[in-house]
């Protein structure tokens, strides 16, 4: 197929489709609200279902429904929505249930603005909801990764048996980008034989439940999923780097930021400073190996995210104090400027090229 | 330009682009000496509205009238009663730039007692990269629905087919080929030809229409 324009929200929508999703729960929210109205007009033309709920809690207790009987499943919200689902969240995580979360983030806290944010870093990654769970969560810098994280997402959560978030901002949902729906990456859900489908008399019923009434059985139950976490470590993380094996500066930024910084370093670059970048695509698993790998001279690490610095616990755990950390970020719905990325990146470099 | 009626309706799918039509179309008319004003009657979408550049638009003279309610996080689908000024005031060229959709169009029922058909044009934005306006079979049935919710006439086509900053000459003549079979189909005929800057010497000078160079105003430097 080739490329057309599609807003972010839409092309969520399409990729959805496009990866088998038939079922989509949820309740609109700027700025991600064109998700919902794609999926309402598209779905039905496919054989799906698409249920406006009538809150968040209901939406995500729906995923769970779907989810436990075997469905490739959906829901999107932005912040506000998303903190209403954390309970939600921990239920599907602990219940071992497979589905995609979509987080078009808007400034908090609170209600906040409309206006583009990360201000979910740490509820994505470290879990808003209760326990010891982790989300797998993705992070695209633009509309055609998002397509392509939305596909490898359905796919990795029924892999793990997790839901999957993909962590996007009201830039990314709101932006318009050219996009390619790649066929190969057509799939189909793969066979699930613990998913309530009826037993048909053939064998014993499948239960999806996340209470255990024995202490033993639920802590056998967490290292089982703590395995499951580590093997997610071990092959699921994803990273994009650029120059930081010669960097005097490394910024470690993901999603819309990264790519405001990407025409940062090209202006640096231009006036002669050696800058590199550290792109986390995968927010959990966090790519801390790669910052290994950075020019041990380096002056530097500057995070930059539209939040007071969330993922710069992260680069701080990577760096294990080796290389002093930076931060620069906006908060409340401002999104930065090229220009203002790089005068911080001066000051930090103090003019030593 | 100077033909077109003194209102001009900018309408269309969501994300055809209206709103860099819309902001390129109130500057080249303010450059002819105009007293311009563009209305922003975008309540669908909340993000990449014109009045967001008022301070460009100002700058160049050009009266920005948007939401009686500041404020570029207001979700409040609430339009400023100063709208009717540049329909009343006949000293005023007008642009209207009109949230996506039949939706959007909504908005323009309320001056349809106030709009004469010889004081305004309606075009519709025809752009054949976006998946729902992409078929002749398509278009005509947006024209219906707009026409249908807005209660006016759409008058012209405009051909704005692009890929944002990575569009090529092909792009543009994809579109015009679509826009012609609407043309054909419709008998409206198609007003301008939307480029960038750099595309319009490749353009031929044989296609129906004005050439319509223009600047990415809503695109950020690190945007594509």
């Amino acid at each position: 197929m080739s490329k057309v324009l599609m807003k972010g929200n839409e092309a969520v929508g399409a990729a959805a489709i496009a990866a088998g999703c038939r079922y989509f729960f949820g309740y609109p929210i700027t700025p991600q609200s064109e998700v919902p109205e794609y999926l309402s007009r598209e779905l039905p033309k496919v054989g799906g279902v698409f249920v406006q709920a009538e809150s968040e809690v209901a939406a995500i207790n729906m995923v769970y429904g779907a989810a436990g009987a075997g469905g490739r499943v959906l829901t999107s919200s932005s912040s506000p929505g998303i903190a209403l689902k954390q309970e939600g969240i921990s239920y599907l995580a602990g219940a071992e249930l497979p589905c995609v979360i979509v987080d078009m983030m808007r400034g908090g806290p609170g209600l906040g603005s409309i206006q583009p944010s990360q201000t979910d870093y740490f509820l994505a990654t470290r879990g808003g909801g209760n326990g010891d769970y982790r989300l797998l969560v993705l992070a695209p810098s633009d509309v055609q990764e998002l397509v392509d994280l939305i596909m490898l997402g359905f796919d990795l959560a029924d892999e793990y048996r997790n839901p999957v978030m993909v962590l996007g901002d009201g830039m990314i949902g709101q932006m318009m980008e050219p996009v390619e729906f790649k066929e190969d990456l057509k799939r189909e859900a793969p066979e699930k034989p613990w998913a309530t489908t009826g037993t048909k008399g053939a064998r014993k019923p499948n239960i999806i439940n996340s209470l255990y009434l024995e202490a033993e059985l639920l802590e056998e139950h967490n290292h089982h999923l703590q395995a499951k976490y580590e093997k997610m470590r071990e092959k699921e993380v994803r990273v994009e780097t650029y120059n930081i094996e010669d960097a005097d500066l490394v910024f470690a930024a993901y999603g819309t930021t990264a790519r405001i910084v990407k025409t940062a370093i090209a202006k640096l670059e231009e006036e002669g400073y050696k800058v590199g970048l550290i792109r986390p695509i995968t927010l959990f698993p966090y790519p801390y190996d790669a910052f290994k790998n950075i020019n041990p001279n380096c002056k530097g690490i500057l995070t930059v995210e539209m939040n007071a610095g969330q993922m710069l616990d992260d680069v701080k755990i990577a760096v294990e104090g080796k290389i002093p950390t930076h931060f620069y970020g906006r908060t409340g719905g401002m999104v930065p400027g090229p220009a203002e990325i790089a005068d911080k990146a001066r000051e930090i470099l103090g003019g030593g090229r | 330009m100077l033909n077109d009626r003194r209102i001009r309706i900018i309408t269309g799918h969501y994300g055809s682009g209206k709103t860099e039509f819309s902001i390129n179309y109130a500057i080249k008319l303010s450059e002819l000496n105009k007293k311009v004003a563009l209305c922003d009657l975008d309540v669908v979408n909340l993000y990449f509205r014109s009045r967001e550049k008022e301070d460009i638009l100002k700058e160049k003279g050009i009266r920005v009238i948007a939401s009686s309610m500041r404020g570029n996080a207001v979700d409040i689908p609430a339009i400023s009663s100063e709208v009717l000024a540049p329909i009343e005031d006949k000293s005023y060229d007008a642009v209207f730039d009109v949230g996506g959709d039949p939706a959007g169009a909504r908005t323009l029922g309320r001056y349809k007692p106030f709009l004469k058909e010889e004081d305004y044009d309606m075009f519709i934005v025809v752009n054949a990269n976006r998946p729902e306006t992409m078929t002749k079979e398509k278009v005509l049935e947006y024209i219906v629905k707009i026409e249908d919710t807005s209660r006016l006439k759409v008058t012209g086509l405009i051909n704005n087919t692009h890929m944002l900053k990575q569009t090529k000459l092909e792009d543009v003549l994809k579109g015009y080929e679509l826009a012609n079979e609407v043309s054909l189909a419709t008998g409206l005929d198609i007003k301008y030809n939307v480029c960038l800057e750099a595309l319009k010497e490749q353009l031929p000078t044989n296609l129906k229409g004005e050439i319509f160079p223009i600047k990415l105003y809503m695109r950020e430097e690190w945007m594509i």
